[in-house]
């Protein structure tokens, strides 16, 4: 097999099984005080900065890191189970996303030992939200050709531009920026840097853009004259593509590329009984099928990345393939029970239809769209 | 991976590089049993993989079993090698003494029927199966059937003593119908079958066949890459062109799939579990079978379309694989049962734990 594409087979160990029965009584508990309710694509939907703390206090956040920062040191894989088990349940895990998943990690991978001490112990107790700030009006795919700028200005950087689909950059407390520190020579990728900017600070405005579903989720990020001290650099200037890009595998391999829809195909498996026929049977057996493939691929790219590897490929396979899955749970809910989806409709199984409906079309497009990825899939094994 | 396994997946793809040759796929196709090949793979202790040693096998576990037929699904090996180490399996379980060469293994088909009568002083087994796997090149067959009172007996026949009537899949690989008319069998021959029950030998041979899928898959993704790297269009190799990038981005994305989901359900499986792991393989690697053999000869164009290019060796086996030991459907309609016939909860726990 060719190398980029082979994964190992996970076997999550022995202890995680008492932390998944934790998790699912905890949240059994809240969904009895109706702390929540059950959402699809509740990693982007589901806001609760309350529930963040919960989860805090619990220590379920950073759950990875250093003790040193606040952190629990428990393993990637514990965070898988913990992880998943949320997302499962369709449980609001939007306010803290960003923050756990990818900006804690960039922080101790290239932050400074300040930007480590005061940002992770409160990202770690769900007190403090993170946006990311890569996507501009003119760039999208192409996030090389950004043109949001800093400018050295004795030992602050002064920043202009904007970053739009900044995802709930209204809720958060800072956000990541990918911005111009240099002009480009030959190479785009260069002159690139990552900042950290205080989305209340002067000269920032953020600007919402309403979803289809008249959500507030997205904003437009405008920064005028923002200035920035030296010390929310992360890592090197004009090291920002490669950090970036190794965030990646993080973003593009985790169960929320494949669950967004679990709560709908749950609610869709409550509705039909054993009766329900041979059709009904094959189709469940079928995403049944493709939801185990795409866990043990996720887990298996989790646990390359646990022995330090970046499977960028694999990555992206899970992401692709995860996604389409998303909608295929759509496809056969639809197929298999005839309904009237509606985001105020009088049944669960109906609002978490017309909620995975029109959210579908993004689960395709963040984090890298399926052609993007595909492109990145072909270039990694050869062609 | 068991400590023999690197040693093993070493050895038999060099035999296979070897002995498995166009040529030789195309001869058995014809009729030629590739008995070259098999000697060298039964030299090396390939054959009896996985049966313990003490007891004439050559040790190993099933894992070891399966990465082997993976390799042999990869080369399109023409031979009964799945059958035979299940056939070994089964004797072993029964006591019964392990037998050289080539075996093959009834039922075939879970609808086949095979009965044990007792006799005065021996045994008599009878019935019919179709779609018997190599039938013809074996000398024995091990059979696996049920007395009139219901109890599993496990034994073998020598092919001499049945009636063969030459079939063949897809792929040009033998599946004969086997007549088993009454054939007498001493009582030593015979063993009540304890450890290893029909339904355990089902699924079992449906893990054969996810491995030997898995093995074709990858096979198949690689002539691909190489023909899409090597072909020139329109003054630049296809593989260059963005639509057919992304069906190879397609297509390495199920290979990958299946190769896991191969993987982890001889894992599991050997971990004692239950059919359902090896359902959703057998499942995920026929759902890759149809978008990885559109894409592939796709690609390929009118080349991979002809008899000259060994794509079709390959894609012609997963047509035929992916019905064996039960379909996708058949194995996701049992799955979906089960999955309705219990909660909710129990596709989550299915795919956790
Ligand atoms: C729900 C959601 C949340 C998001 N959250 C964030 C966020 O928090 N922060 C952030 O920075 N961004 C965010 N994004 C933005 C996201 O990263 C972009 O949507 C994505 O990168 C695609 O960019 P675009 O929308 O400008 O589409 P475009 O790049 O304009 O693409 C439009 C179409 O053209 C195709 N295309 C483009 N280039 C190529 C090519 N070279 N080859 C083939 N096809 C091509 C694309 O695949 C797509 O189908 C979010 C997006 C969504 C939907």
């Amino acid at each position: 097999m060719l190398k980029e594409l082979e994964l190992p087979i996970v076997d999550l160990p022995k202890e995680t099984e008492n932390l998944r029965e934790e998790v699912r009584s905890f949240l059994s508990a809240e969904l009895h005080n109706e702390s929540f309710t059950t959402r699809s694509d509740s990693w982007l939907s589901g806001f609760s900065a309350d529930f963040s703390r919960k989860l805090g206090e619990r220590g379920w956040l950073g759950m990875t890191w250093p003790k040193k920062y606040g952190g629990h040191e428990r393993t990637a894989f514990e965070r898988f189970v913990v992880t998943e088990e949320l997302l499962a349940a369709g449980a609001p895990v939007a306010a803290h996303w960003f923050a756990d998943r990818q900006t804690g990690p960039l922080l101790l991978n290239y932050g400074t030992e300040y930007q480590r001490q005061t940002l992770l112990p409160r990202i770690v107790r769900g007190e403090l939200f993170f946006a990311i700030g890569l996507s501009e009006p003119n760039s999208g795919s192409d996030l090389a050709s950004i043109s949001t700028r800093a400018k050295k200005s004795g030992n602050k950087w002064v920043i202009n531009g904007s970053k739009i689909w900044s995802s709930g950059a209204h809720h958060a407390h800072y956000i990541v920026v990918l911005l111009r520190t240099a002009t480009h020579g030959e190479k785009k990728h260069e002159g690139l840097s990552q900042m950290i900017v205080d989305l209340s600070a002067p000269g920032v405005t953020v600007r919402p853009i309403y979803l289809m579903t008249g959500e507030h989720h997205f904003n437009e990020v405008i920064f005028e004259d923002v200035e920035i001290s030296e010390g929310m650099i992360v890592g090197e200037v004009g090291g920002g593509w490669k950090q970036s890009m190794a965030e990646l595998a993080y973003e593009r391999s985790g169960p929320e590329r494949f669950l967004s829809t679990y709560p709908l195909l749950k609610e869709l498996i409550n509705q039909l009984s054993e009766t329900s026929g041979q059709h009904a049977n094959i189709k469940i057996g079928k995403l049944a099928s493709r939801l185990w493939t795409l866990r043990c691929m996720s887990l298996g790219v989790a646990g390359l990345l646990e022995k330090g590897d970046s499977p960028n490929i694999a990555a992206s396979l899970v992401k692709d393939l995860g996604t389409q899955f998303e909608k295929d749970v759509i496809d056969v809910a639809r197929e298999l029970i005839p309904s009237r989806p509606s985001m105020n409709a009088p049944t669960k199984f109906e609002t978490l239809l017309a909620e995975s409906i029109l959210h579908a079309p993004g689960f395709t497009l963040r984090g890298g769209t399926t052609e993007i990825l595909r492109s990145i899939i072909a270039r990694g094994i050869g062609v | 991976m068991s400590d023999i396994q690197p040693m093993l997946v070493d050895t038999a793809t060099k035999i296979m590089k070897d002995f498995c040759t166009k040529e030789v796929i195309n001869k058995a196709e014809e009729g030629e049993f590739p008995h070259d090949l098999w000697e060298a793979l039964e030299e090396t202790g390939m054959t009896s993989i996985g049966i313990p040693e003490d007891i004439g096998g050559v040790g190993g576990d099933l894992e070891d079993a399966m990465s082997l037929l993976k390799i042999s699904g990869k080369f399109a090996a023409p031979i009964p090698l799945a059958e035979t180490l299940l056939a070994k399996l089964i004797l072993s379980f029964a006591r019964l003494p392990l037998l050289n060469g080539p075996l093959s293994l009834l039922p075939a088909q879970n609808n086949d029927q095979i009965s044990f009568r007792k006799t005065d002083d021996a045994w008599a087994v009878s019935g019919k199966a179709q779609y018997v796997p190599w039938a013809r090149d074996v000398k024995n067959i091990v059979v696996f059937g049920a007395t009139s009172a219901g109890q599993m007996i496990v034994s073998y026949v020598s092919t001499d003593d049945c009636q063969i009537t030459q079939g063949q899949n897809l792929a040009g690989e033998p599946r004969d119908e086997v007549m088993l008319p009454d054939i007498l069998i001493d009582n030593d021959r015979i063993a009540p079958s304890h450890n290893l029950m029909g339904e355990d030998i089902w699924n079992r041979g449906a893990l054969t066949r996810t491995a030997l899928m898995a093995g074709a898959l990858e096979n198949i993704l690689e002539l691909t890459l190489t023909y899409a790297k090597e072909r020139e269009q329109f003054g630049r190799p296809i593989g260059k062109f963005q639509a057919v990038k992304q069906q190879l981005a397609v297509l390495a994305g199920e290979v990958t799939a299946s190769g896991i989901a191969a993987d982890a359900a001889v894992s599991a499986y050997e971990q004692g579990g239950q059919n359902q792991e090896i359902a959703m393989a057998k499942i995920q690697v026929g759902e890759a079978a149809k978008a990885v053999t559109n894409i592939a000869h796709q690609v390929h164009g009118a080349m991979g379309f002809t008899d000259e290019h060994p794509l079709h060796h390959s894609t012609r086996r997963l047509w035929s694989w992916q019905d064996e030991y039960g379909s996708e459907s058949e194995w996701a309609e049992l799955l979906g049962s089960e999955i309705l016939e219990n909660s909710s909860e129990q596709v989550w726990s299915m795919v956790t734990d």
